[in-house]
């Protein structure tokens, strides 16, 4: 099964994406997916250095989840704030926030995230992953957001990856 | 009547939020500011329009037409790559020029 | 085409050919390098979203590859210019 299946994951997505790219899915339509989820992560393997595992697939779901919803909301805060930048100019800095993350899989996961909220952009990673350098745009209160971005985003990445 | 409303407000919505993003390209004082605008675009935006794109097309066709949902999915992997790429060259050339930014995190 | 729909897809196509008049503008002023970099990178995404909502005008799939296409390459070449303005080389 492990040989067959190295990435049941990846295999699922992949049969998923040929189905929505080649509508309608027909028989030969699904034979191909089949082929293509099974053989494209057996060749992969050798370019993967090390196992990806999902643990908690609950825990993963309440954190796209959590993402979305921090996603809309920071578009609408920093969209506004962009408008009002002439009166009120945006309070923006550099904050280094430590990290207890370690898994490799969870930085990427964390540092898209990061990117993908609006108003936090990822600048630097410490060599050894204890840090992170975060631009802030307009954030007041920063111990409160570092609070936030621990317990929503790092320690959920920490139940899952590791 | 009601789908082609509702892709008429999220064209509309993608629109505006393109629009504010260019906007705070051009307005904002200092270059960390203005990388923060752009992502209003790569994420509202591209949802907004590839929502729109399914809601059409599943509408025009009769079934299910998903593809567009896979613009967002390249964006939300490939944006990170170049924003965290253009963020350290960034850091790297201010810090090179001696400009107002924290030391390397390795050093401290 | 109700008219409802056309009218919202040239307003949706004006504000993303003012937004990229902007980003150009962006892109001559500067100052940094870094500036024309990401302006040029939000570049590629507007006309990547811009291809999209013509996709919806023409009733047409086909623009939706293009879509694609125009992000791949945008991914590629920010990356490289980005890559560029880090250490002076593109390929280390």
């Amino acid at each position: 099964m492990k040989r067959i299946l190295p990435a049941p994951l990846l295999s699922l997505s992949l049969f998923a994406l040929w189905l929505v790219l080649n509508p309608p899915p027909g028989a030969g339509q699904v034979l191909i997916a089949a082929i293509v989820a099974v053989a494209l992560p057996v060749a992969a393997t050798p370019l993967r250095p090390q196992r990806v595992r999902i643990r908690r697939p609950w825990v993963l779901l309440r954190l796209i989840l959590a993402v979305g919803r921090d996603v809309i909301l920071s578009n609408w805060l920093v969209g506004r704030a962009v408008l009002r930048a002439g009166a009120r100019p945006p309070s923006a800095a550099f904050v280094r926030i430590p990290l207890e993350l370690r898994d490799v899989n969870g930085l990427a996961a964390l540092a898209v995230i990061t990117t993908g909220v609006p108003g936090t952009v990822w600048s630097e990673l410490a060599r050894d992953r204890s840090a992170v350098l975060l631009h802030l745009f307009d954030v007041d209160d920063v111990p409160a957001f570092v609070e936030h971005y621990k317990s929503c985003y790092e320690r959920p990445l920490m139940e899952i990856f590791e | 009547m009601w789908v082609e409303a509702a892709v008429a407000t999220l064209l509309v919505a993608s629109g505006l939020a393109t629009l504010v993003a260019a906007i705070g390209l051009v307005r904002l004082t200092s270059f960390f500011q203005r990388m923060h605008p752009p992502a209003l675009a790569s994420t509202f935006g591209a949802w907004a329009v590839a929502a729109a794109s399914i809601v059409y097309f599943s509408a025009l066709e009769s079934r299910p037409v998903l593809h567009a949902w896979v613009i967002p999915i390249v964006l939300a992997i490939t944006l990170p790559v170049t924003t965290v790429l253009i963020a350290r060259a960034a850091l790297f050339r201010k810090r090179q020029r001696g400009g107002d930014v924290p030391p390397p995190l390795h050093e401290s | 085409m109700s008219p409802l729909l056309t009218v919202a897809i040239v307003a949706t196509l004006a504000c993303y050919g003012v937004a990229m008049a902007l980003a150009a503008a962006r892109l001559m002023r500067g100052p940094t390098a870094e500036d024309r970099v990401l302006a040029l990178d939000f570049m590629y995404i507007v006309g990547m979203l811009a291809v999209l909502a013509l996709g919806i005008r023409y009733a047409s799939g086909m623009l939706f590859e293009a879509a694609l296409l125009i992000a791949l390459a945008g991914f590629v070449s920010s990356a490289a210019l980005a890559k560029f303005l880090l250490r002076g080389e593109v390929i280390e």
